[in-house]
């Protein structure tokens, strides 16, 4: 036991977390290993958030899913590679029937497996099998307390049903974990958000700022709060965590827009997280096939080993090689990386340049502009544009450039 | 700090939490809903012996007679539990 005298200062090596501070994870990590498995195993979805991450062109994936086996498959190689905490997401997973097949094999392989959904398909007798396969918890999208907001925003009729769920989730015992995605709509409700996720037991709540990817990109005039909303609700989240303690556990994550220093993305890229999208494109990021002259890696091609260690996508930010100033001589450059390329690129139109988000980025004015723009009541007023299939097919065929033109990609 | 634990006291893993061994990472780690933590040796050989029915005292002696080398020992391993309890990987049984 020559370690037992650092105990109790070094006794974590790593404490790694999916979410708290940084959009990613919280941790140090100087050796990749793909710890984090997320399965996007269907990009289509029966809700219709504003604020979906997922590509606004998804449509174009929802026709060449993989297959029960090369799921399996997946989760046998990445395992092998030392990944062990599985989120399998979408979309919708439940829109799938296999995933009570992919959970068992989940289980077999020694995976922690979380099934991120928005409910909607959870029966009783689907989370019986998936409690009798071995998922080990299932993570809520929750959107507001007032049914108004949740189907607005959501553009469906699920505040009953989410309710239900979630009282079905405590009944089969499985931990709570309730994800609120934070925007101008229900930024004001946050006391009552947290009220009701302590009604409902909640173990975990994940106050999530509203990103700005994908469908949220679309809409971010229609989506920002106020910098003082943001600071009000973080107070008030700060002063329920002090009241709940570790009963339930809060986390806020910060939105960049509102940071002077860019979030650790993914905590570096090609470092723990490996993404595996429906068609069985390999990513480090949710995000990443918006960046130029990449081409990333897919399972049904050279497999997922090759994916994390030799593919050129992988290692094209991995490290500092890369960086440009002012991030290259940076003295907080181990802080963030130098934030995250996706956003760096749609917004700058350059991947290799720091964040805008950083207010030492010669594009920063473009976030300060994107703030601006977002409290100006003629770009508020114009419609949100729905994450729906109708919408997708007329990004993905080039129909419609709608609220795009000013990105350097198609969000 | 460290008066909170008594030689009495008997842990067991969290509710929800799951400790195992990971091969890849040659450590033990503890998994739990959005996170895992990866274990220093020590505090995984700790951990392993934690299993609801033996006494932090049990514990303590039996650590000491399997690494009779390691000095003070002891002191580390009653602050392990009292991390481990802070952290909440651990419940009271």
């Amino acid at each position: 036991m020559t370690q037992a005298t650092s105990l109790a200062e070094s006794v974590v090596q790593k404490e790694i977390h999916a979410q708290a501070q940084n959009n990613g994870v919280a941790a140090n990590i100087t050796h990749t290993q793909p710890l984090w498995l997320l399965a996007e195993v269907t990009y289509r979805c029966p809700l219709h958030c504003a604020f979906c991450y997922n590509p606004t062109d998804y449509d174009k994936h929802t026709q060449n899913e993989l297959t029960t086996e090369q799921w399996i498959n997946v989760l046998r190689d990445a395992r092998k590679m030392g990944a062990i905490q599985l989120g399998i997401s979408g979309g919708e997973p439940l829109l799938r029937d296999d995933i009570e097949d992919i959970v068992i094999e989940a289980k077999k392989l020694g995976y922690y497996s979380n099934l991120i959904t928005s409910g909607v398909g959870l029966t009783e007798k689907r989370i019986q099998a998936f409690k009798d396969g071995g998922l080990d918890h299932i993570q809520l999208s929750m959107h507001d307390i007032t049914e108004e907001i949740n189907n607005f925003i959501t553009s469906t009729k699920t505040f009953e049903l989410k309710k239900k769920v979630a009282a079905m989730i405590k009944n089969h015992g499985y931990p709570m974990v309730l994800n609120v995605v934070i925007h101008r709509y229900n930024i004001d409700h946050i006391q009552e958000i947290l009220e009701m996720a302590e009604k409902l037991g909640a173990d975990y709540v994940e106050l999530a700022n509203t990103q700005y990817y994908g469908w949220s990109l679309v809409n971010r005039n229609q989506l920002m709060p106020l910098k003082e909303q943001i600071d009000h609700a973080e107070k008030i989240t700060n002063e329920f965590r002090q009241k709940v303690g570790n009963k339930m556990k809060i986390f806020f994550v910060v939105p960049d827009y509102f940071a002077n220093r860019p979030k650790k993305c993914m905590n570096g890229w090609g470092e723990v997280f490996m993404i595996v999208t429906a068609n069985g494109d390999v990513l480090p990021c949710h995000s990443a096939r918006v960046l130029p002259n990449m081409e990333f890696p897919n399972v049904r091609d050279k497999g997922l080993e090759w994916a994390w260690k030799d593919s050129p996508a992988f290692n094209k930010y991995r490290g500092n090689n890369w960086m440009k100033e002012p991030c290259r001589t940076c003295p907080e450059q181990a802080n963030d990386l130098g934030g995250c390329r996706c956003q760096a690129f749609l917004l700058s139109g350059d991947a290799e340049s720091a964040d805008p988000v950083c207010s030492l980025s010669p594009s920063h004015h473009l976030i300060e502009e994107a703030i601006e723009n977002s409290k100006n009541p003629v770009l508020q007023a114009q419609p949100i544009i729905f994450r729906t299939d109708k919408n997708s097919k007329k990004y993905a065929s080039g129909e419609s450039r709608e609220r795009v033109e000013e990105f350097h990609a198609l969000p | 700090m460290e008066n909170n634990i008594q030689h009495s006291d008997i842990y067991a893993i969290a509710l929800h939490h799951r400790f195992q061994w990971e091969e890849a990472q040659q450590s033990y780690v503890i998994l739990f809903p959005e996170g895992m933590v990866k274990l220093h040796g020590g505090a995984g050989e700790v951990l392993k012996r934690v299993d609801g029915k033996a006494t932090v005292g049990e514990i303590v002696a039996e650590l000491k007679a399997a690494f009779p080398d390691a000095d003070d020992i002891e002191n580390d391993i009653i602050g392990m539990f009292d991390l481990a309890y802070g952290k909440a990987w651990l419940r009271k049984i």
